[in-house]
């Protein structure tokens, strides 16, 4: 309870810890807080250093790559691709590869067209929006396009229903969304935080992943559970080295919330870093061709990344409707100083939160990444459509977050029926937005307590 | 060390170019919205997307006048402001976090979107529309001019002398707004809404006109940044740019009517330093090839940006120059 | 209305003498003592007002009037739906159904503003002094009819420097009598917890209330001031305003009511002057619980105070919906 002696108490605390803008003798908690970042920065850097170095043998100079492939017919091999300047002076072609890959070297920064021709795709595919891309190259990078393709497999194709097939994905995005989305609304109700950094949790289990199982030739089943253990430990890491020590000095929400905003840029430009602009294939799964199952194709992959989100997320309401310390995850949440004064300890449930919430996002990076290839800002990416599921389910329950995540999921993928594919997330923004207007308490939410 | 003198030059003139103009109008109004009402405006960014768009559409896709050009972005700022505001101001500050920052995105989305092509011409933009402003520079815009040994085109002479007469004026607004009652409104809704509402202010008015307001401020930055750079592409207005003026206002001090302007200019200074800076250590090789190359320098930008926006707030959350007794009591 | 604002604290409590002979005290003498009772002279009336959380019910008051010109207590359990209920009359929450009006003007669809600017006036259990404001701007604060205070007149100031200096005037009237004037260019944040409680009734007293409702106004007030502000409590009364208090001391509350209003489960239980309700065994209960004849094991305390600091907390957060600082303060 926030009486008035606490406030002063607290303000006498920051008063002592704000005193001084350089470390100065004296305040060992201080001190304490600034090991603990340096320590942080320090973790960082070497893991930063330590994922450099498999990326730097990329090619010097600036060239334009990129992937024909589409779910339903595979890797498409031997399609010329041409690149050119504005002006129509042809800079230099390719034949994609054996998975579907080009690159074409270009004489340096400045804007190409890149053009597949009309007739050289399979039977059965055709260009999503024209056979032609222009693209930006910037000093230095290889720039990757993507040519949108159509396998029919998203359109009624052979005997699919294609409100079904979108419902179908619809599904599956929404049970990635909620398996990240849990955490994110969990931590914001036993601590309060807004975590705009939670994005970058997914992101970093869809890279370790990738690393591990292309890099390091581990298959992907282990791989994708070394990295949930990689996003416990970065969720451990999160609450130990930055989150209790700020909660200990009191800091502000808005101040945190910012604080948050400015660690997921540090991660997301690092990650951009390490491991570059381009996005990245599992080495494993690629490549499969969707099974029919009558009104709505499914690749293997895809199905199986289903079942897997089934299963954990019904494991995770388990764990919260049964378990010990479940039932303290929900009490923290739910009333964080009653259940401090019932005898649980709030700080080792948070702590439990934040690892379980790093290990779930971490999984539903990889499950991403399986569909949709890894990017360093594909969790970035996902965090808004989390916040429209954790909102639409109202903010701090878990299960609102399921229940949001899927709907939102849905959403966006069914809104392709009446608005165009490269605008669906606009569609779930505005979702977002029109939920908080009609019921910001979200689905689940009662009108007492929407925090 | 020619070097050296080189990196400065170009950071000095990155601190008062057009560019830095654009974050300090951005961040002027964030200061409005964050630091004086205690609004949380994450997509402060799709203001001045809608404020470049408002000309670039205008004058390339319309063929309007340029002045009409800028009338429409500002008012399609108003819009946007009250578009946002009116759902989420009588809730509590995350919803509008969040609502905005989807916004940021969804718009950026929107506009490089193929159905919105004929009007925006997607992610390739709409260029060609600032010459009716170049021509009223009072100089021969093709010409270089020589200042402080960096050469500036007469062109971003203009924009930038244009743009920071618009924050001067932006500033002053500013200072006449807090020290009157209305400011004092404002500050108290910071503080604690409840008790404005108990005195009798209708506390929604008010965070809607901080918001407009600081709407307006960043369309302004945005139609800077676009006769500025003479084109307008929805990437150049990512929501990173949002949270780099928060950087610049929280290093220049929150709530002080010149802290997003010193922040704004010290941050472009650095930022450009450290650019170029790290750029000829990897040229001449003091930083090896094998640690870092020069297409990593611009997102180490980003990283610095957000590893010292959690600096300042861990360590020196009233800025350089802010008033530390205020933060102090700083319960958010 | 407040007609001498002349610093009088200890004089008028003691002119008043004992309790029995205040104005209040006399017309409210023949009323019976009992729950719904009709008053002589009502500034309030409450009719079939309810409001469930959930499946709880936090206030069912069927009817209550309150006496113009005398001090009300409002006394009850921990959980027995007061702050609610203050927060229901002053529009800060809606609820499930009901009626009340003040001077026979219905309140039910009223924003707390409007309800404010009718000369209904609260103050809060947690108390909201706007911390990084100086005294004085708190107290100016509280003034109504600011010219000032629109964003337009606000930017020249010769519309509002007048009535500023006069307000000025009289908020340091207001602190010379609430002794904060050594204190007014100090932020209020820097305040002791009691004299937060005086900065708030003070600038409570500045919109020139009719009625006045204090919501705990002695929790967490050293002892030393507790006299003082109770003086001030009955100043309120001797310049004519009506006052309604929840307070949890029973000493005080019979030292300065008129008239005492127990509520429990959200329901009225008992009305009547205060010495009265020490008798009432409908209070006694309430107070105690059925078993008070055998004394409560520890797990049975512990129990019973989980269970009115779950209720504490459930009042505190009743609309975070709308914002809330006081409850989402910092990171927990």
């Amino acid at each position: 309870m926030t009486h008035p002696t606490d406030r002063v108490r607290r303000h006498g605390r920051r008063s002592r810890s704000a005193s001084a803008g350089l470390p100065t003798p004296g305040s060992a908690r201080r001190r304490r807080g600034q090991t603990a970042l340096r320590l942080l920065l320090v973790a960082l850097f070497t893991a930063g250093l330590a994922a450099l170095t498999p990326g730097v043998a990329q090619a010097e100079g600036e060239q334009v790559s990129g992937t024909l492939r589409t779910s339903a017919s595979g890797p498409i091999e031997g399609v010329e691709v041409v690149v050119a300047t504005p002006d129509g002076d042809e800079v230099g072609t390719d034949e994609t590869d054996g998975s579907g890959r080009f690159a074409v070297p270009v004489p340096g920064p400045g804007q190409y067209t890149v053009t597949v021709p009309e007739d050289a795709l399979p039977d059965g595919v055709e260009f999503a929006s024209g056979n032609t891309r222009t693209v930006t190259v910037d000093p230095g990078r290889n720039q990757g396009v993507i040519i949108g393709l159509d396998d029919g497999s998203r359109e009624s194709g052979s005997g699919t229903v294609r409100w079904v097939q979108l419902l179908v994905d619809g599904l599956r995005f929404g049970l990635l969304i909620a398996m990240a989305a849990v955490g994110l609304s969990l931590i914001f109700g036993t601590t309060g935080l807004t975590n705009f950094a939670h994005g970058e949790l997914v992101t970093i289990g869809a890279i370790a992943a990738w690393f591990i199982n292309v890099e390091g030739g581990v298959p992907l089943i282990p791989a994708a559970l070394l990295a949930m253990v990689i996003g416990a430990v970065v969720g451990f890491a999160n609450e130990r080295l930055l989150w209790r020590p700020l909660r200990r000095r009191g800091t502000g929400l808005v101040a945190a919330l910012v604080i948050s905003i400015g660690l997921s840029l540090l991660l997301r430009y690092a990650y951009q870093i390490f491991f570059g602009g381009r996005s990245e294939a599992y080495a494993d799964y690629r490549g499969q061709r969707a099974v029919d199952y009558g009104p709505f194709n499914l690749t293997d992959k895809d199905l199986y990344s289903i079942i897997i989100a089934l299963v954990v997320l019904v494991l995770v309401a388990l764990m919260l409707q049964r378990t010990k310390i479940g039932k303290a995850m929900r009490a923290v949440a739910d009333n964080r100083d009653l259940a401090a004064s019932s005898g649980i300890d709030v700080n080792r449930v948070i702590l439990v939160v934040w690892m379980m919430g790093g290990a779930l996002a971490a999984l539903g990076g990889v499950l991403l990444g399986l569909s949709d290839e890894v990017q360093w800002d594909m969790g970035f990416r996902l965090l808004l459509l989390m916040f429209a599921g954790v909102t639409l389910g109202g903010l701090g329950t878990a299960y609102g977050a399921l229940v949001g995540s899927l709907v939102v999921g849905v959403f966006v993928q069914m809104s392709t029926l009446v608005i165009p594919n490269d605008i669906k997330y606009v569609g779930g923004l505005l979702l977002l937005i029109v939920i908080l207007m009609v019921r910001p308490q979200g689905i689940l939410g009662s009108r007492v307590r929407v925090g | 060390m020619g070097e050296f003198i080189d990196a400065l030059a170009i950071a000095v003139k990155a601190g008062i170019g057009f560019q830095a103009v654009f974050l300090a109008l951005l961040a002027l109004g964030i200061n409005m919205q964050f630091g004086y009402a205690g609004l949380l405006n994450f997509g402060q960014i799709a203001f001045a997307l809608v404020g470049a768009y408002g000309i670039a559409v205008s004058v390339s896709q319309w063929g309007l006048n340029f002045w009409a050009g800028v009338a429409i972005g500002l008012a399609a700022a108003v819009a946007l402001a009250l578009l946002l505001g009116l759902p989420t101001l009588r809730l509590r500050a995350d919803y509008l976090a969040i609502a905005t920052i989807a916004t940021a995105e969804g718009l950026r989305l929107l506009f490089r979107s193929v159905s919105a092509t004929p009007v925006t011409n997607g992610s390739r933009g709409i260029s060609g529309f600032n010459s009716g402003f170049v021509e009223l520079a009072p100089w021969d815009t093709g010409r270089r001019y020589d200042i402080l040994g960096v050469r500036w085109s007469g062109a971003d002479l203009w924009v930038a002398a244009v743009g920071w007469t618009l924050v001067a004026l932006g500033c002053l607004l500013v200072w006449a707004l807090v020290r009157s009652p209305w400011g004092r409104v404002v500050k108290s809704i910071r503080e604690d809404e409840d008790a404005v509402r108990a005195l009798g202010k209708n506390v929604y008015v008010y965070k809607m006109q901080a918001l407009v307001l600081g709407g307006v401020f960043g369309a302004l930055g945005g139609m800077i940044y676009a006769v500025g750079t003479g084109s307008a592409t929805p990437d150049q207005y990512q929501n990173a740019n949002t949270f780099l003026a928060y950087a610049a206002l929280i290093l220049g001090g929150a709530a002080r009517v010149l802290g997003p302007v010193v922040g704004a200019m010290l941050l472009y200074f650095i930022i450009q330093f450290a650019d170029s800076g790290l750029r000829s250590l990897i040229e001449t090789g003091v930083i090896p090839e094998g640690l870092l190359t020069t297409t990593d320098v611009a997102q180490i930008r980003f990283v610095l940006i957000g590893l010292g926006l959690i600096l300042l707030l861990v360590f020196r959350p009233q800025g350089i120059f802010g008033d530390r007794r205020e933060v102090m009591l700083d319960a958010r | 209305m407040p007609a001498d604002p002349t610093p009088t604290g200890a004089t008028a409590s003691g002119a008043t003498g004992p309790a029995g002979r205040t104005p209040a005290r006399v017309a409210l003498r023949d009323v019976p003592w009992e729950v719904g009772v009709a008053k002589p002279d009502p500034a309030i009336v409450v009719d079939g007002v309810t409001r469930t959380f959930g499946g709880l019910t936090a206030v069912s008051v069927d009817h209550l009037e309150i006496q113009r010109g005398g001090i009300t207590g409002l006394i009850g359990p921990n959980g027995a739906g007061k702050t609610t209920l203050f927060n229901l009359l002053t529009g800060f929450d809606q609820p499930d159904g009901g009626s009340w009006s003040f001077d026979g003007r219905p309140l039910g669809k009223l924003a707390p503003h409007q309800v404010a600017r009718l000369g209904v006036v609260r103050t809060f259990q947690l108390t909201k002094a706007l911390s990084r404001l100086t005294v004085l701007q708190n107290m100016l604060l509280g003034a109504q009819g600011q010219k000032g205070e629109s964003f337009l007149s606000a930017l020249v100031p010769g519309i509002w420097r007048g009535q500023e200096k006069a307000n000025t005037e009289k908020a340091m009237e207001l602190l010379r009598r609430f002794k904060l004037d050594a204190k007014k260019d100090e932020f209020a944040g820097t305040l002791s917890g009691g004299q937060r409680k005086l900065l708030e009734m003070a600038r409570a007293l500045m919109s020139d209330p009719k009625v006045v409702m204090l919501d705990e106004p002695m929790a967490g007030v050293n002892p030393a001031l507790t006299q003082s502000l109770l003086g001030h409590v009955k100043d309120l009364r001797e310049e004519g305003m009506t006052v309604i208090f929840v307070e949890h001391d029973m000493d005080v509350v019979r030292d300065i009511s008129d008239w005492v209003v127990v509520m429990a489960a959200g329901k009225v239980i008992a009305e009547g002057p205060p010495e009265s309700i020490s008798q009432n065994q409908a209070v006694v209960d309430a107070y105690l619980g059925a078993h008070h004849d055998a004394p409560l094991t520890v797990e049975e305390e512990d129990r019973v105070l989980a269970e009115a600091e779950s209720e504490i907390a459930r009042e505190e957060q009743r609309d975070t919906g709308r914002s809330d600082d006081s409850s989402e303060g910092t990171l927990r």
